[in-house]
């Protein structure tokens, strides 16, 4: 039940919300020309791409000066508490529709089209008399339409590796926490240094497998629903974890900065829940991607 | 940051109305915090998407008035049917729910604003642009989106025109706008009830926008992602929609009809939700079974998530799957029942009066069980093989979502704009707004049952000669229904600007329940900055 300590924080207006709308309207307008081969269509792009930088420069900015000068009580805090919560549900459930699409794919499609399965046989017969169901998907359908990858992803290499280094960075940005808690400045900077760098290492790692899987192994997003899954759910996660790396360095500037207490700390445990969900997220994709 | 310090606890409100410039008027409404505000603008924006949807629906009943018409191409018949959906569901009918979601909840519950007050002025401003995009796709080369609302693949992958990128990013910024809007409502409601606001004494309809943005945070990223793959496997390679690479083009239907189904909820829940706001005013009596209300409206919405596949039993997906989907599909009825036998024994020996939100909610209360009705029909499997894209589907989900959906939307207006503009409406046009909306309505759509049965496919700007007279009647009613909401837009306009002269109390209805009606009409533009006290 909310309680109410003094007044909650109305804001003013604000023109941050609006610079922001500009900001991802041109993004995705210019998107869509850069599609469609239009010139000013990456310029649109990187337009709206600075302006969206701009926005959360700003707007964080303003959030953070907000609460610095102590103008947001408990109930606003709880606020912002909520609505990091729901919003990384939100994220889950994005994943959980690339899951779907491999579980569907494996579990399903492929049964069907190699007529292993009953409700399948005539699509089989008719389309792709010779294809066989595996996974990975070495032999596709229509090879000829979709190239198959060469080899497959190994889950014993670098994927452990960067498990490991997922599974440790979520033990050090909690020794960050503990840190924070007993007022250890230099533990917490430590700790968040670790993570982040921690972070970059996975992505180093990631950004090679990329490389590697392209000119080595023939995996490319192009080559059948193995190399779609692939790069699609790992993709996505290495977006995030670059997102997540980037607010880790916001909050550990702030703290090298001096903000934080241990009572009044929301943006770093924002910060941390959205660095575990990264991290329960690869575990997944490290089962279900690499592995099985 | 200078400027927030020196007020350090208590700061200065902003209020508006001092504003001398044109620029200033207009920053107002832009740069905007304020729930009212920002309600209004989610209002205004669904009024007139209200009425660029409806021309389409004009011109797709022009085109469909006699056979062999040739008033507008085949083609450009594909790309209004396509944008007339997109744009009623999510330009006309979203917003305007969510616009009263932000105009009431903090007033029904207590508290001085939305919880994210910025954020809920970006979940807005997002619209426009994403409308922007979305109807640029008229004027870009090549045709608009023209393969239908529900986008399947392949056609709106191997086969989709250009424009189709546009419609994507335009549904990416239209998803975000949705899941921040309901992010926000969820941190209200959990957080900013005024203190003795227990969760089971809020009004039905802040319970049911709470259950609503829970669906919305469970579909709108499947949503998300279901256009991503879209783009994807037009632009890059990927193949998840399609066979050749081992994908299959029923995944996007499963996915879309995963995020589908709870999406004609989310259209719904809050009708429900005004409609058991509304009934106990005109009635004078409180809602009957209020706690089964609200347990029906979570029923509801925890069986929307597992029923999808009632749209795809004539795909030749598994026996089993038709049958487990066809019987979830139908334990809906059974929630629902509750909901209309309660609205029911709510008006049982009230004493009634009929003022034009009552009327809406009465309209809405037949219509909309009678649409739900002809979907059980589309439920059953054996049946729907025979109604699966008919002219009966069209008739029923135009039940369920005009006689449904809007009714309740145009209750909801005539039943608080006198709270927020302070005037009464014009009664006399109400009622003839709702008797010729009543009557153009089921002139339309009524008749479409009949095509359909006979079958008539939707979707198509010709048909044969037998299913001329019905389409007829079905065009003149739409002319009808179409433009007897000018009258509502009158009264509206006319209403705000004060010309009827008959100034509203704060009560404003005789039998009215509920903290909105505490505060003074018009509501000022801050309220409850101190929780008022719930006994």
């Amino acid at each position: 039940m909310a309680q109410t300590q003094g007044s909650y924080y109305l804001p003013n207006p604000s023109h941050w919300p609006i610079v922001g709308s500009i900001g991802l309207f041109s993004m995705v307008f210019g998107a869509a020309n850069w599609l469609h081969g239009q010139s000013f269509g990456p310029i649109i792009f990187g337009v709206g791409a600075l302006i969206m930088a701009y926005m959360l420069f700003g707007w964080f900015g303003k959030v953070i000066g907000e609460n610095q000068a102590g103008l947001y009580n408990k109930q606003v805090d709880r606020s912002f508490r909520w609505g990091m919560g729901w919003f990384i549900f939100s994220e889950v459930v994005f994943f959980g529709a690339f899951f779907a699409a491999l579980f569907y794919a494996r579990i399903s499609v492929l049964p069907w089209l190699s007529g292993t399965w009953d409700l399948g046989q005539m699509t089989h017969y008719l389309l792709w008399p010779n294809f066989q169901e595996a996974w990975p998907l070495i032999h596709n359908p229509d090879p000829n339409q979709f190239a198959a990858p060469k080899h497959v992803m190994g889950a014993w290499g670098l994927a452990t590796i960067n498990t490991l280094i997922l599974l440790v960075s979520g033990l050090t940005i909690t020794w960050a926490h503990w840190g924070l808690y007993k007022n250890n400045r230099k533990q917490l900077v430590m700790g968040l240094f670790l993570t982040v760098a921690l972070g970059v290492i996975f992505l180093c790692f990631q950004a090679y497998e990329y490389i590697h899987a392209y000119e080595h192994m023939g995996l490319k997003l192009s080559s059948g629903i193995y190399g779609t899954t692939f790069f699609m759910l790992t993709g996505f996660h290495g977006m995030h974890v670059t997102i997540g790396t980037i607010m880790l360095i916001t909050i550990l500037i702030r703290s090298i900065k001096g903000h934080f207490t241990p009572t009044n700390h929301f943006a770093f445990e924002g910060v941390a829940w959205y660095w575990h969900f990264v991290d329960v997220v690869w575990l997944f994709l490290y089962i279900f991607v690499y592995w099985l | 940051m200078a400027e927030v310090i020196t007020h350090e606890t208590e700061h200065h409100h902003y209020e508006p109305g001092h504003e001398k410039t044109l620029g200033a008027k207009i920053a107002r409404w832009v740069f905007t915090t304020n729930h009212k505000d920002i309600g209004t603008l989610y209002l205004w924006l669904s009024f007139l998407m209200f009425f660029v949807a409806g021309g389409m629906a004009l011109l797709i009943r022009t085109e469909l008035f006699m056979p062999g018409a040739r008033f507008i191409s085949p083609e450009f018949f594909n790309q209004m049917t396509t944008m007339h959906g997109l744009i009623m569901v999510f330009g006309v009918v979203m917003p305007a729910l969510t616009g009263l979601a932000n105009w009431q909840i903090p007033l029904m519950i207590g508290a001085p604003d939305m919880a994210l007050p910025r954020l809920n002025n970006w979940s807005f401003w997002l619209l426009p642009f994403a409308f922007l995009l979305l109807i640029s796709t008229f004027f870009i080369e090549g045709p608009a989106p023209n393969f239908g609302w529900t986008f399947y693949a392949p056609l709106s992958t191997q086969y989709g025109p250009p424009s189709t990128d546009f419609m994507i990013f335009a549904i990416h910024l239209m998803g975000l706008s949705s899941i921040m809007g309901a992010i926000n409502i969820i941190a209200t409601i959990i957080n900013m009830r005024a203190p003795g606001m227990s969760y089971m004494k809020m009004p039905v309809f802040a319970w049911s926008w709470f259950i609503t943005a829970f669906l919305l945070l469970g579909i709108m990223p499947v949503l998300a992602g279901c256009v991503t793959m879209m783009l994807t496997d037009r632009h890059f390679g990927t193949s998840f929609f399609n066979a050749a690479g081992g994908g299959d083009p029923l995944l996007f239907q499963h996915l879309f009809w995963f995020f589908g189904h709870p999406e004609v909820y989310v259209l719904i829940l809050p009708a429900f939700g005004i409609i058991s706001e509304i009934l106990p005013t005109f009635s004078r009596k409180k809602i009957f079974g209020y706690r089964f209300m609200v347990y029906a409206i979570v029923v509801i919405a925890v069986l929307s998530y597992v029923v999808w596949a009632h749209h795809m039993f004539t795909t030749g997906i598994p026996l089993a799957s038709e049958l487990f989907f066809m019987y979830a599909t139908m334990i809906i009825a059974v929630p629902t029942g509750v909901k209309v036998f309660n609205w029911t024994a709510t008006m049982f020996k009230g004493s009634l009066s009929f003022e034009t939100p009552m009327l809406f909610a009465i309209g809405f209360l037949f219509m909309f069980t009678f649409g739900g009705f002809s979907g059980l029909m589309l439920a059953i499997v054996p049946a729907d093989v025979q109604y699966q894209d008919s002219y009966f589907v069209v008739a029923h989900f135009h039940y369920v979502l005009m006689s449904g959906s809007v009714y309740a939307i145009m209750a909801a207006i005539y039943y608080w704009l006198p709270k927020w503009c302070g005037y009464m409406y014009c009664e006399k046009l109400g009622k003839w707004h709702f008797w010729l909306t009543t009557l153009g309505m089921n002139i339309t759509f009524f008749v479409m049952h009949f095509l359909g049965l006979a079958g008539m496919p939707r979707r198509i700007p010709d048909y044969p000669l037998q299913f001329e007279d019905f389409n007829r009647i079905a065009t003149i009613g739409a002319f009808i229904l179409g433009f007897s909401q000018l009258i509502f837009l009158y009264n509206v306009i006319k209403t705000i600007r004060g010309k009827n002269r008959v100034k509203a109390s704060a009560e404003v209805w005789e039998g009215h329940h509920g903290l909105e009606w505490t505060v003074a009409s018009p509501a000022p533009y801050h309220t409850f900055s101190t929780p008022p006290k719930i006994d």
